[in-house]
């Protein structure tokens, strides 16, 4: 049912908080996973289970330290479980998706709680921009007023988010076009709703502004795809786009779809003996170490692209910053048309690289 | 490098399955089947065991071609490797066409192991082909 709660005293936070402690109280979930002001005031994502903390819950601050799938996945991988909530961005729910098909998450005793997304600041960012609580309200009023001119101070990956809502949630709060001084408006399954005492509401013009966004997003992604292309199809190829990598490994601790205990780069598969290299610098004169980098990045591009949601957490890792998302997004696209499959839409789709047709590509193999 | 006066000779890195194209390429050798001698035959069991970054890894090292070689779609001896070797196929072809690289490097072919003929011609065929299209530049390459 849609439904709406009103806000008291215009204090959207609070109002959203006490929402958070009715799931806890009226026993729907058991913890909840949820973004936390720490007591120095930086945002980390925690896992609570008393509801009065929930008054330093804050998943409105426009940060994101990580991608909270993984530590969703975590918990809810294996029996026995709790009942947990998960307080997730589009991006975030879009990763669990995916994780869920390749069995580092289950969907059984999880309430998977999606919040519309305005775009957040890296770790840094919201840091100069003194960590406010009221941060978000300018966020979400410019992306409804000014959806082609995002904040400039805004992560690389959300200027380009062409997905800042994710249906499919079992609550969805809905904060994109809507009045949030006076009222959050929420979408969740009827039986849900009466158990938490809300009643129905009729539909407002939320979904015009949704569309706006989109469509501005859109626009921008598909220019940013076409700089990163012409570079990555250009002389110097992803070699060059590349060329700083210091093989840090960051972007794939950080990825949410990365999700090996032991990545073939950290293997014994790559233990080489000493004349391994010397061999590979007689055969080329002279051979860049770390070795295999361009192996990293187009193995990395071949096991997740398919997968890749955008959030865009490789970026933020790169100590070079090196725009490893943008490549990671616009591959991944590519590979998306090819396979008919979008990262997180459904459930049902089975990933492309596990399943397959007997008379598809006859023209690849001859 | 194979390389004798200026005639560009191509290197070929082969991975074959066990049960079709790698039998195909041994009926040739018994059938004493004249083919070019620029291809290197690696053996699995199956063309679905083929990893991907083993087909990235010859690439970047400078292998001119890289032929994947599987039983006839409807006759994985593991009844569907090689359909999941296509797709794998597919995707890297996709990655490397849009990272910059030339994919038609890559080749998937299916050859039965009565196939002895087709093994030598596809050889014939790959070498042709990959002297047309000259040296991977990865060959030289050696910031990757």
């Amino acid at each position: 049912m849609k439904t709406l709660i009103p806000v008291e005293n215009g204090n959207t936070l609070k109002t959203l908080q006490e929402f958070l402690k009715s799931l806890l109280q009226n026993g729907v979930v058991d913890v909840l996973l949820v973004p936390m002001r720490t007591p120095g005031n930086t945002v980390t994502p925690a896992l609570v289970s008393d509801p009065a903390l929930l008054d330093s819950a804050d998943p409105l601050a426009p940060v994101m330290p990580g991608n909270a799938a993984t530590l969703a996945g975590k918990l809810s991988v294996r029996a026995p479980r709790a009942k947990v909530g998960a307080v997730l961005r589009s991006c975030e729910a879009r990763a669990l998706v995916e994780l869920i098909k390749m069995q580092q998450a289950a969907l059984e005793d999880l309430t998977l709680i999606a919040l519309d997304c305005a775009g957040t600041y890296s770790v840094p960012v919201f840091d100069k921009k003194d960590r406010g609580e009221g941060m978000w309200v300018d966020l979400f009023q410019n992306a409804a007023a000014q959806p082609d001119v995002p904040d400039p101070d805004l992560r690389a990956a959300c200027k380009i988010c062409e997905q800042p809502v994710y249906e499919g949630a079992q609550i969805a709060i809905e904060l994109l076009g809507n009045n949030l001084s006076s009222e959050i408006r929420l979408t969740m399954a009827d039986e849900l709703g009466a158990r938490l005492g809300l009643s129905e509401s009729q539909p407002n013009g939320r979904l015009a502004v949704v569309e706006k966004l989109v469509a501005a997003r859109t626009a921008q992604r598909d220019a940013e795809f076409q700089v990163i292309r012409g570079k990555l199809e250009g002389e110097q190829g992803i070699a060059g786009v590349f060329a700083a990598c210091i093989r840090c490994h960051n972007c794939m601790t950080v990825c949410p779809i990365c999700y090996c205990k032991t990545c073939v780069f950290k293997s014994a598969v790559f233990d080489h003996e000493p004349m391994q290299f010397v061999d590979w610098a007689k055969q080329k004169g002279a051979y860049r170490l770390p070795a295999d980098t361009m192996l990293f990045h187009l193995t990395r591009l071949n096991h997740m692209a398919l997968s890749c949601v955008g959030c865009g957490m490789c970026t933020e890792a790169c100590p070079a910053e090196l725009p490893v998302g943008m490549v990671f997004r616009a591959i991944g696209q590519r590979l998306g048309q090819t396979f008919e499959y979008a990262p997180g839409r459904s459930l049902e789709e089975p990933l492309p690289l596990i399943t397959f047709k007997a008379d598809e590509w006859t023209e690849v193999g001859e | 490098m194979i390389m004798t006066d200026d005639a560009f000779e191509p290197k070929i890195i082969a991975f074959l399955c066990n049960w079709c194209t790698y039998t195909g390429a041994d009926l040739a050798g018994t059938s004493r089947l004249q083919y070019p001698p620029n291809v290197r035959i690696i053996r699995l069991m199956c063309s679905g065991a083929v990893d991907p970054i083993y087909v990235l890894k010859a690439d970047l090292m400078g292998a001119d071609g890289i032929l994947i070689g599987g039983c006839h779609p409807g006759d994985c001896h593991y009844q569907e490797g090689n359909y999941k070797a296509r797709r794998r196929v597919v995707a890297l072809k996709e990655i490397l066409k849009s990272a910059g690289f030339d994919d038609e490097r890559i080749w998937l072919r299916w050859i039965s192991a009565s196939e002895g003929t087709r093994f030598a011609d596809t050889i014939r065929e790959m070498t042709a082909a990959m002297k047309e299209m000259g040296p991977n530049p990865t060959r030289v390459e050696w910031a990757v």
